[in-house]
C-alpha cells in the first residue's frame, strides 16, 4: 500500500476504536481505504494550497501594505498549470476508482451464492442449503460470497459499511455484489435507499464465522429443505413439468444443464442463461422462446413471489439430469457445490 | 489632471453629504398594486427576495427539526412518517424554492439589465409572471405541507412515489412543475436580454463575469427544467392511472425515471452554483481593487461547466445497475466537469495577488466560499471516483458534500451578494461589525454542523435515517450543536438588514468604489436605470478608468 | 457622445448602427408605434428580442416533448411486437387527414403573417379565421379517434382490455385475423403503447388548444386593426408557435401511426 503496514494498522485501528472509522472486515476494505486516504490527502493538500494562496495574498497585499493594486490580465502559463495538474490528479482518481469498482462488482468465479430479497422493511437472506434469515446474514470468513439480490417492492440498497460494499436492490431485476470477509465478528447491514416509513428500521447484522463455526451453523439452521428442493416442489405444483418434462416430444425445452449455457432464441438472438434470464423467462416468456419451440408458455407474472422465483431458479441451476435432485445432507458441501455464476463470454455448460 | 495615482482605494461613503435620491424605483409609484403589477425588474427582484427569504426560513425550520431528532439515536421525537416528511419538505423547499431562484431571481433580476446598460429585461411581463408562478408553486408546496405533507424525499424515487405512498405526492409534484416554469422564464428572459440588449460598446467580453455566470446558468435552466417538468407529469399520471411506465410488474422500468429525473437534477446543481460563482467574481475583484485574474478563462469556465454539466447525470446512479461501461463514461466526464471549477478557484485566488485588499463582510463571505467550496468540490471527486462511490453513496458523506457546496458555497455567495449590493438596492449600508460577526458565526456553525457528517458517512451512517446505531451519537450531537450556531448566524442578517432599511447609513452611489455600470448610477436606482444609455468604451473591472473618471468628476464639479 | 432620446422617441445615433430598424410612415417621418416598449431602444430591437424569445421557448418545448419521445423509443425497442400490433389499431386515414389539416392550417397561418407584413387587414383576419377553423377541425378528428379508442377499450387504466390482442378478431373480408395473436405477457405491454399515445397526442392537443385560444384573441385584435400598421410581432411569433406545434405532429404521426403498416407475419 505504500505506507508501512504497521503504521497503517495502527492508524486504522486507532481510528476505529475512536468510532471515527469503520472496521476493515473484508478483503476489499483496505483497497477502498487506500483510495480514500489518497483522496483525503489530495483534499487536504488542495485546501492547504488554496488557503495558503488566499491568506498569503490577503495578508501580503492588504490595503495598509499595498495601497495601489497592479492590474494584471492573467497568465496563460498559470491557467495551463492549474488546468493540467488538477485534471491529471482527477484522472488518476478516475482510473483508480474504476479499477476498484470492477474489483467490487466482478465476483470471482468460485463465490458461493446467497440470495437476498429486500422488501419493506426487512431483508430476507436465503442460503442455497435452505437456511433462511431475516435481517441477518451468516457467512464464513475467508471465502468469497456473492449476494444475488432483488426487491419485492421499491428500491432498497444493501450496504455493509465494514466490508465497503453496497448495491442497489431493485424491483424487477437481480443485482449482485460480492465480498470476502476476513475477521469473525458482527457488522452492520443497512438499507441505504429511502424506502418509506421504516427505512431506518431495515437494518441487520452480518455475522462472520470461522469456516468450522459456519459449518455448525448451517447444520443447525436449516429448515430441512434446500432452496432447490423447494423449487422442485414449486416446479411440480405450478405445472411446469407438464411442458418441461424432459422427454423428446415435450412442448417445452429440456431444462437439464441449461444454466450457464448459450441459448438460441426463435428471433435468432443468442443469450446466456443466468439467474436474470431464468427469472425473466418465467415472467415474460414470449420474449424468450427457445428456437424450435412454439410461444405457448403462459406468464407467471403476479402468481409467484420473488422467493418462489429464487427457489425455482436454484432448482434449475442444480438440474443436471432426470429431474430428481439428489437428496443431499444439509451440509455446507451443498453450498460449496453450487454452480458458479456464469459470466459473459463463457460458452461451457456447467459441470456437475 | 496629472495628479499621480497614489491610491486606488477611496474611503467609504462620505456620510455627511450622501443622500437618498429624491426619485428612485422604490418611491416612484406608491401602493401595493404598483408592486404586484410592476414590470420593473428591480421591484420584481425585491418581491422575489422577500418570498425566497420566507421559504428559506421554513426550510430552515425543517432542518432544525431534523437535527433535533438526530440528537438521540432512538426515533423518539416524532414518528417515522413525520420525520420522513421533514427531510422531504426541507429538500424540496430549499432546492426548488430557495437555491434555484436565489441569486438569479433576486440579484440577477436586479442587476443584469443595469450591468449591460439596459433599461429592463427583454420581457418584463414574463418576469412578473415568473414571480407569480414561483409564488403559486410555493403556495402549493405549503398546501401539500398543511394537508399532511409529502414523504417521497425530494428525489421522488419511483416506484415508491408512484405506488407505495399515500401522501400528497401529486400536489407536491404539481407545485414543483409550476415553480419550474418560473425558472424557465427567468432563464429565457436573461438569455434574450444578454444577447439583444447590451448597450453600445458592451461586447461579450466587456460584460461583468456575474453576467456570464448567469448566462451559463440560464442555458441550463432553459434546457434542463422542461425535462423535470415532463418527468413530474409522468409520475403524476402513473399515480393517477397506474399504467406502468415506471412499474416493473407491468413491464415498465423504474430506472427510466432515474435517468429522466437526474437529467435535470444534475444540471440543477450547476444552475444553483453558477450564479453564486458570478457573485464571487464581482466581490473578489472589488475588494482587491483589481480586474479578475484570467477573465476569459473564468468566462469560458462558466460556459464549460454548463455544457459538461449535461453529460454527467448518471453519476447519481453508479450503484443502481447501470452497465459497468456506462459507469466508466460518466465517471470520466464527472472528472472533466470538475476542472473548470478548479480553474475558477485559482483565478480568484490569484486575483488577490498584487491587489489592495480590504475585508468587508462581502469579502469575508467570499473567502468562506472559496474554502468551503474547495472542500465540497473535492469531496465531489470522491463521489465521482467509481469504487469510492460504492462505499460513500447514499450515506451522510453525500449529505455533507452537497451541503458544503450548496450552503458553504452557494448560500455564502448569496449572502456575499446581498451584502455587496444591499447599498445599491436599498440606498443604505448594513452595520459592518455585526455583519462580520454574523459571517464568522455562520462559518463556524457550518463547519461544526457538516464536517462530522463526512466522518459519519465513511462510518456508513445512511442518509434519511430516523434512528441510527448508538455509536454514531457523538458525531450527531456535534452536528446538531453546529446547526444551532449556524441558525443564529443566518438569523442575524434577517434582523440587521431589516434594521438597516430605516437606520442604516446612507450609501451613496458607489460606497465600495467598484467598477461596473450599477455603481455609476444612484442608489437606489431610477426605475429606468439610466437617464441616458451609456456607451461603453472600456473593459470590465477597469480600475484605472474608474480612477480617471473620479478625478474628472472632482475637477468638473469644482 | 451620448445618445439623446427626443420627445418623439426618435433616437439619433443608432440609425447609423442599425439602418433598417426605424418605422417610416407615409410622410417619411419616423414614428414610434404605440406598442413600443420603453425599455427597448428601437422597434427593431423589440421585434428581434421577441422573436429570439419565442425561438428559445420553442427550444424548451422540444426538451419537454423530448422526455416523452425518449420513453417511447425505449419501450418500442423493448416491446416491439406489442407496439407494432397496437400501432396497427390506430386510425391511419384519420391521422393522415389530420396531418393534411394541420399542414393546411399552417399554410393559412403563413399567409396571415404575410398579410400582416403587407398590412392587409381583411386578409389577415380571414387567414387567422381559416387557421382557427382547421385547428378546430384537427381537434374534432382527434376527438373522434379518442372516442374510437374508448369504444375498443384501449384507454389505459381500469377499462383497458388486451383481449383484442390475445384473440385477434377475424377480418370478414379475408376470413382470417389480420394480426397474429400476442402472448398474454406481451399483450400487456400494449397498454404502455396506448399510454404513450395518449400522453404524446394529448400533450400535443393541449398545445393546440392553447394555440386556438390565442388565435381567438389575435383574430379579435387583428379585426380591431392592431396589426395593420407595422406591428406584426405577435402574429409572427404566434406563427412560430403554430408551426412548431405542426412539426411536433409531423414527428408524432409517423412514429405512432406508421410503424409496421402491415400485419405481423
Amino acid at each position: 500500500m505504500g505506507i508501512s503496514p504497521v503504521l497503517w494498522q495502527f492508524l486504522v485501528k486507532w481510528l476505529h476504536n475512536s468510532s471515527l472509522f469503520p472496521a476493515e472486515a473484508s478483503t476489499i476494505s483496505p483497497y477502498t481505504d487506500a483510495l480514500y486516504f489518497f483522496l483525503l490527502l489530495m483534499t487536504i493538500v488542495g485546501l492547504i494550497l488554496v488557503c495558503a494562496l488566499v491568506f498569503g495574498f490577503s495578508i501580503r497585499y492588504r490595503r495598509e501594505k499595498s495601497p495601489v493594486a497592479t492590474q494584471i490580465e492573467g497568465s496563460t502559463l498559470l491557467e495551463a498549470t492549474w488546468t493540467i495538474i488538477p485534471l491529471a490528479i482527477f484522472l488518476v482518481t478516475f482510473v483508480w476508482g474504476a479499477l476498484l469498482y470492477f474489483r467490487i462488482y466482478d465476483p470471482p468465479a468460485n463465490a458461493m451464492n446467497i440470495y437476498v430479497v429486500g422488501k419493506q422493511w426487512m431483508w430476507k437472506a436465503e442460503h442455497p442449503g435452505g437456511q433462511h434469515e431475516i435481517n441477518a446474514l451468516h457467512v464464513p470468513s475467508g471465502r468469497p460470497v456473492q449476494l444475488t439480490m432483488i426487491s419485492q417492492d421499491v428500491f432498497h440498497s444493501f450496504s455493509i459499511p465494514d466490508f465497503r460494499v453496497k448495491r442497489e436492490v431493485i424491483p424487477g431485476r437481480y443485482t449482485t455484489v460480492w465480498f470476502e470477509a476476513t475477521t469473525p465478528g458482527t457488522y452492520h447491514i443497512f438499507c441505504t435507499q429511502y424506502c418509506g416509513t421504516q427505512h431506518s428500521g431495515m437494518i441487520g447484522e452480518v455475522t462472520v464465522l470461522t469456516p468450522e463455526d459456519y459449518d455448525k451453523w448451517t447444520k443447525q439452521s436449516t429448515s430441512g429443505m434446500s432452496l432447490a428442493q423447494n423449487g422442485e416442489r414449486l416446479f411440480a405444483s405450478m405445472g411446469c413439468n407438464a411442458c418441461h418434462s424432459g422427454s423428446a416430444a415435450a412442448r417445452g425445452p429440456n431444462l437439464a444443464g441449461v444454466y450457464g449455457s448459450k441459448l438460441t432464441l426463435t428471433n435468432g438472438n443468442q443469450v446466456l442463461v443466468n439467474d436474470a434470464y431464468l427469472r425473466d423467462a418465467i415472467l415474460n416468456p414470449s420474449e424468450h422462446v427457445t428456437a424450435g419451440f412454439a410461444p405457448i408458455m403462459p406468464t407467471y407474472q403476479g402468481q409467484i413471489s420473488e422467493d418462489g422465483l429464487i427457489d425455482i431458479v436454484e432448482y434449475i441451476k442444480n438440474l443436471q439430469s432426470n429431474y430428481r435432485v439428489q437428496q443431499t445432507q444439509m451440509t455446507s458441501e451443498s453450498n460449496q457445490a453450487a454452480p458458479p455464476t456464469p459470466t459473459e463470454g463463457t460458452t461451457e455448460t456447467v459441470k456437475p | 489632471m496629472s495628479t499621480p495615482i497614489t491610491h486606488t482605494i477611496v474611503n467609504l461613503p462620505d456620510q455627511a453629504t450622501a443622500r437618498i435620491p429624491k426619485r428612485n424605483y422604490i418611491n416612484n409609484e406608491h401602493g401595493l398594486l404598483s408592486w404586484l403589477l410592476t414590470g420593473d425588474h428591480k421591484r420584481i427582484a425585491i418581491l422575489y427576495l422577500i418570498s425566497i427569504t420566507f421559504f428559506f426560513f421554513i426550510g430552515g425550520a425543517f432542518a432544525g427539526l431534523i437535527r433535533l431528532e438526530l440528537l438521540t439515536p432512538a426515533p423518539d421525537l416524532v414518528s417515522s412518517d413525520t420525520y420522513n416528511k421533514f427531510f422531504t419538505m426541507h429538500g424540496i423547499i430549499m432546492i426548488f424554492l430557495f437555491l434555484v431562484p436565489s441569486v438569479p431571481a433576486t440579484l440577477g433580476n436586479f442587476l443584469i439589465p443595469i450591468m449591460i446598460g439596459a433599461k429592463d429585461l427583454a420581457f418584463p411581463k414574463i418576469n412578473l409572471l415568473s414571480w407569480y408562478l414561483y409564488v403559486i408553486g410555493g403556495i402549493l408546496t405549503l398546501a401539500a405541507l398543511v394537508l399532511g405533507g409529502v414523504d417521497t424525499g425530494w428525489t421522488f424515487t419511483t416506484p415508491l412515489s408512484t405506488h407505495y405512498l399515500n401522501t400528497h405526492v401529486i400536489t407536491a409534484a404539481t407545485a414543483i412543475f409550476i415553480a419550474g416554469f418560473a425558472s424557465i422564464f427567468t432563464g429565457l428572459n436573461f438569455i434574450v436580454t444578454i444577447h439583444r440588449m447590451r448597450a453600445p460598446g458592451m461586447t461579450w467580453f466587456r460584460m461583468p463575469l456575474f453576467v456570464w455566470s448567469n448566462y451559463a446558468a440560464s442555458i441550463l435552466m432553459v434546457l434542463g427544467t422542461p425535462v423535470l417538468a415532463i418527468t413530474l407529469v409522468l409520475v403524476a399520471l402513473e399515480r393517477l392511472i397506474g399504467i406502468g411506465v415506471f412499474d416493473p410488474t407491468k413491464g415498465g422500468d423504474p430506472l427510466l425515471f432515474q435517468h429522466l429525473f437526474w437529467f435535470y437534477s444534475h444540471p440543477a446543481v450547476y444552475i444553483m452554483i453558477l450564479p453564486g460563482m458570478g457573485v464571487i467574481s464581482e466581490v473578489i475583484s472589488t475588494f482587491s481593487r483589481k480586474r479578475v485574474f484570467g477573465y476569459t478563462a473564468v468566462a469560458f469556465s462558466s460556459v464549460a461547466i454548463a455544457l459538461f454539466g449535461f453529460f454527467v447525470w448518471a453519476h447519481h446512479m453508479f450503484i443502481m445497475g447501470v452497465s459497468n461501461y456506462s459507469a466508466l463514461v460518466f465517471s470520466l466526464l464527472t472528472m472533466l466537469v470538475a476542472v473548470p471549477s478548479a480553474i475558477k478557484i485559482f483565478n480568484w485566488a490569484f486575483t488577490l495577488q498584487k491587489g489592495s485588499i480590504t475585508f468587508e463582510t462581502p469579502m469575508l463571505y467570499a473567502f468562506a466560499f472559496i474554502g468551503l467550496f474547495t472542500i465540497g468540490g473535492l469531496t465531489g471527486i470522491f463521489l465521482g471516483s467509481l469504487g469510492m462511490d460504492i462505499h460513500l453513496t447514499e450515506t451522510y458523506f453525500i449529505v455533507a458534500h452537497f451541503h458544503y457546496v450548496m450552503v458553504g458555497g452557494m448560500l455564502m455567495a448569496f449572502l456575499a451578494g446581498i451584502h455587496f449590493w444591499w447599498p445599491k438596492m436599498t440606498g443604505r449600508m448594513y452595520p459592518e461589525s455585526l455583519s462580520k460577526l454574523s459571517a464568522v458565526t455562520s462559518f463556524i456553525g457550518f463547519n461544526l454542523t457538516f464536517m462530522p457528517q463526512f466522518i459519519l458517512g465513511y462510518l456508513g451512517m445512511p442518509r434519511r435515517y430516523h434512528a441510527y446505531p448508538a455509536e454514531y451519537q457523538v458525531l450527531n450531537v456535534l452536528s446538531t450543536a453546529g446547526a444551532t450556531v449556524l441558525g443564529v448566524g443566518f438569523m442575524l442578517p434577517l434582523l440587521y438588514l431589516g434594521w438597516s432599511l430605516k437606520y442604516g447609513a446612507i450609501a451613496g452611489n458607489n460606497p465600495w468604489q467598484a467598477t461596473g455600470l450599477e455603481w455609476q448610477i444612484q442608489s437606489p436606482p431610477l426605475t429606468e436605470n439610466f437617464t441616458e444609455i451609456p456607451i461603453i468604451d472600456y473593459e470590465a473591472y477597469d480600475y484605472e478608468w474608474l480612477e480617471k473618471k473620479q478625478r474628472e468628476e472632482v475637477t468638473t464639479v469644482g | 457622445m451620448a445618445n439623446s432620446i427626443t420627445s418623439t422617441g426618435h433616437v439619433d445615433h443608432l440609425e447609423k448602427l442599425m439602418p433598417h430598424e426605424s418605422i417610416i410612415n407615409d410622410e417619411g417621418e419616423h414614428v414610434v408605434l404605440p406598442q413600443h416598449r420603453h425599455h427597448f431602444e428601437t422597434a427593431e430591437q423589440q421585434r428581434e428580442a421577441g422573436s429570439f424569445g419565442m425561438w428559445l421557448f420553442l427550444l424548451t418545448e422540444i426538451m419537454f416533448f423530448g422526455g416523452l419521445f425518449f420513453a417511447y423509443l425505449l419501450y418500442r425497442n423493448w416491446y416491439y411486437p406489442a407496439f407494432a400490433v397496437a400501432s396497427n389499431q390506430l386510425n391511419v386515414p384519420e391521422g393522415a387527414a389530420n396531418t393534411a389539416i394541420l399542414i393546411t392550417s399552417g399554410f393559412f397561418m403563413a399567409l396571415g403573417v404575410w398579410a400582416a407584413e403587407v398590412r392587409k387587414k381583411k386578409l389577415l383576419v380571414l387567414m387567422l379565421v381559416f387557421t382557427t377553423i382547421f385547428g378546430v377541425a384537427f381537434l374534432g378528428v382527434k376527438a373522434d379517434e379518442y372516442h374510437e379508442k374508448y369504444e375498443k377499450h384501449h384507454i389505459p387504466g381500469a377499462s383497458f382490455s388486451t383481449s383484442m390482442f390475445t384473440n385477434p378478431p377475424v377480418n370478414p373480408k379475408t376470413g382470417k385475423p389480420d394480426e397474429l395473436p400476442l402472448a398474454p405477457d406481451m399483450a400487456q405491454h400494449t397498454e404502455i403503447f396506448f399510454f404513450l399515445y395518449f400522453a404524446m397526442t394529448g400533450m400535443h392537443a393541449f398545445h393546440m388548444i392553447i394555440g386556438i385560444v390565442l388565435l381567438f384573441w389575435l383574430t379579435w385584435r387583428a379585426h380591431r386593426g392592431e396589426f395593420s400598421s407595422g406591428y406584426v410581432a405577435p402574429i409572427e411569433n404566434f406563427g412560430l408557435y403554430w408551426h412548431f406545434v405542426d412539426i411536433v405532429w409531423l414527428f408524432l404521426f409517423p412514429l405512432l401511426y406508421l410503424i409496421n403498416r402491415h400485419p405481423i407475419h
